[in-house]
């Protein structure tokens, strides 16, 4: 018990920045150019940790709440959500609403932590940043919903449970598949990606994510890094558990499986921000209510 | 492999519901009539009647209208539906709200035991009621002419069940009154462009001498 609890915190740990690397390779390439090392986010902490606070005098202590609800968030997180097979560490009935909400909590303190700074640029992203993320709560618990109907229980290691393979052969292979692609676009959104938000921005009027991080510096910044990577792969758990839902029985090839399908997603978050756009900020509640319409019309498949 | 290909057919329902690109919608349609052109394949296997209407539906709904369609827009040159007399947004939410109906409705009809436990009648209606939704949300007439046209991409999902029982005559009867009226339409498109110098069929309410 205890050791898979550090199992699954160490692989998160060491292996999510990773993702951020393999997002930037993937976009390079389609550019035409080399691109950063792999390693690149890694090489960034650590250049961050050593560097001193530069902080505003306006600002409380709500100001670092910010980055470290933000990093201990996704940590705890983590341990209520199954790594491919390996089963969750912790694991009781209804904790899908507390892993939902705790997400809402980090976003709760950097919104506020972007208010505390007293930049208006800042209280824009703010109110960005909240409002996107009250239009992915729908999809997010309808895709839930789906997946609870098949399962046994009502945690989320019995919803990502073995069944999973078996209901992709049966009727429901094609709710699985619809609720698949709204959870992509809800990491999407969570995440502050193109075609939602631009994490490589830098003109305070478009961006979302970013503009509420701009008054953090040195370490505080690396805790918001790290903090979104560790995001983006407690997230991405969720979508690669549904997409290969394989249980070998031995526990490195399932870790191997999961890390894959991980880099696997990470690639293709990367085409997808090659390829595409951005969005128009009004086009962005429009997109949202599409995917809450599809994962309810999933719902409305698997309940008939 | 039917289910998938109606899945698709609603998706696209939903799609021509919330997009405002009239060539994105255009080409989207089509796709829906070139996916149904498949459909009679799927669910009654390869046969002379099957493959005749599959062609039909092909030839008319995936290639010749929606080539029609894109031919008029250009010389007309619109790109976009502007305010709709429901916005966007709402017309999703309904087109979800009828989709969601006509799967609950679905299950209250009298049908054949065969057809229970398929997509095909709560995917006819569901785009049918689509169709309605388009050709009175809108204001351009060629938005109005592709709800027209998914309206009977759900009667001929309708007709698929029906197949065996009918003869091809009558088929190929509906499909030439289609082209028939998206011809009419075409013409009557023309002529409100060169009236008026703009699509909105709102104006026609007010015709004088």
């Amino acid at each position: 018990m205890v050791a898979r609890l550090v199992l699954q915190l160490v692989v998160l740990l060491l292996f999510a920045p990773l993702l951020a690397g393999v997002i930037a390779k993937t976009k390079a390439l389609f550019a035409g150019r080399v691109g950063p090392p792999l390693l690149q986010p890694w090489y960034d902490l650590a250049r961050l940790w050593g560097k001193g606070f530069v902080v505003s005098r306006t600002t409380t202590w709500v100001f670092f709440a910010g980055p470290v609800v933000g990093l201990a968030v996704p940590l705890l997180a983590a341990l209520f959500i199954p790594f491919g097979g390996l089963p969750a560490p912790v694991s009781f009935e209804g904790d899908l609403i507390l892993f939902v909400y705790l997400f809402g909590l980090a976003r709760f303190f950097t919104a506020i932590a972007a208010l505390d700074t007293g930049s208006s640029f800042e209280g824009m992203g703010a109110v960005r940043e909240v409002t996107f993320s009250c239009l992915a709560e729908p999809t997010l618990f309808f895709a839930l919903l789906v997946l609870a109907r098949g399962a046994s229980g009502l945690s989320l290691g019995a919803l990502l449970g073995p069944q999973l393979a078996g209901q992709w052969q049966s009727e429901t292979g094609a709710s699985l598949g619809l609720i698949l692609v709204c959870l992509f676009v809800v990491l999407l959104v969570e995440n502050s990606r193109i075609p939602f938000d631009d994490p490589n921005t830098h003109l305070e009027l478009t961006m979302i994510h970013e503009v509420m991080v701009l008054d953090h510096s040195g370490p505080a910044f690396g805790m918001v890094l790290y903090g979104a990577a560790l995001k983006l792969m407690v997230l991405g758990a969720l979508l690669v558990r549904i997409a290969l839902p394989f249980q070998t029985g031995s526990l490195l090839l399932d870790l191997l499986i999961f890390l894959g399908g991980e880099l696997a997603l990470a690639v293709l978050i990367g085409v997808v921000e090659s390829v595409m756009a951005r969005l128009r900020l009004p086009r962005v509640p429009q997109v949202l209510v599409g995917t809450t319409l599809l994962s309810v019309f999933a719902l409305v498949l698997v309940l008939r | 492999m039917a289910n998938l290909l109606l899945l698709a057919v609603i998706l696209i329902n939903f799609f021509t519901l919330g997009s405002a690109r009239l060539v994105a919608c255009i080409r989207a349609v089509a796709l829906q009539g070139a996916l149904l052109a498949l459909l009679p394949l799927a669910t009654h296997g390869f046969s002379g009647h099957a493959l005749l209407l599959g062609a039909g539906a092909l030839l008319l709904k995936g290639i010749f209208i929606p080539w029609l369609l894109l031919r008029a827009i250009r010389e007309v040159r619109i790109r976009r539906e502007v305010e709709p007399f429901i916005g966007f947004v709402p017309t999703l939410i309904l087109g979800a709200l009828v989709t969601a109906g006509a799967f609950i409705f679905a299950d209250f009809l009298p049908l054949a035991p065969e057809h229970v436990a398929g997509l095909n009648v709560p995917t006819a209606l569901a785009t049918m009621f689509s169709g309605f939704l388009l050709l009175i949300t809108r204001r351009k007439a060629i938005t109005q002419v592709l709800g027209y046209l998914i309206l009977e991409n759900g009667i001929f999902i309708f007709a698929v069940l029906l197949s065996a029982a009918l003869p091809l005559m009558v088929e190929a009867g509906v499909l030439l009154d289609l082209l028939v009226g998206v011809f009419v339409m075409g013409i009557v498109l023309n002529q409100i462009s060169r009236e008026f110098a703009t699509l909105n069929t709102e104006r026609l309410t007010a015709l004088k001498e």
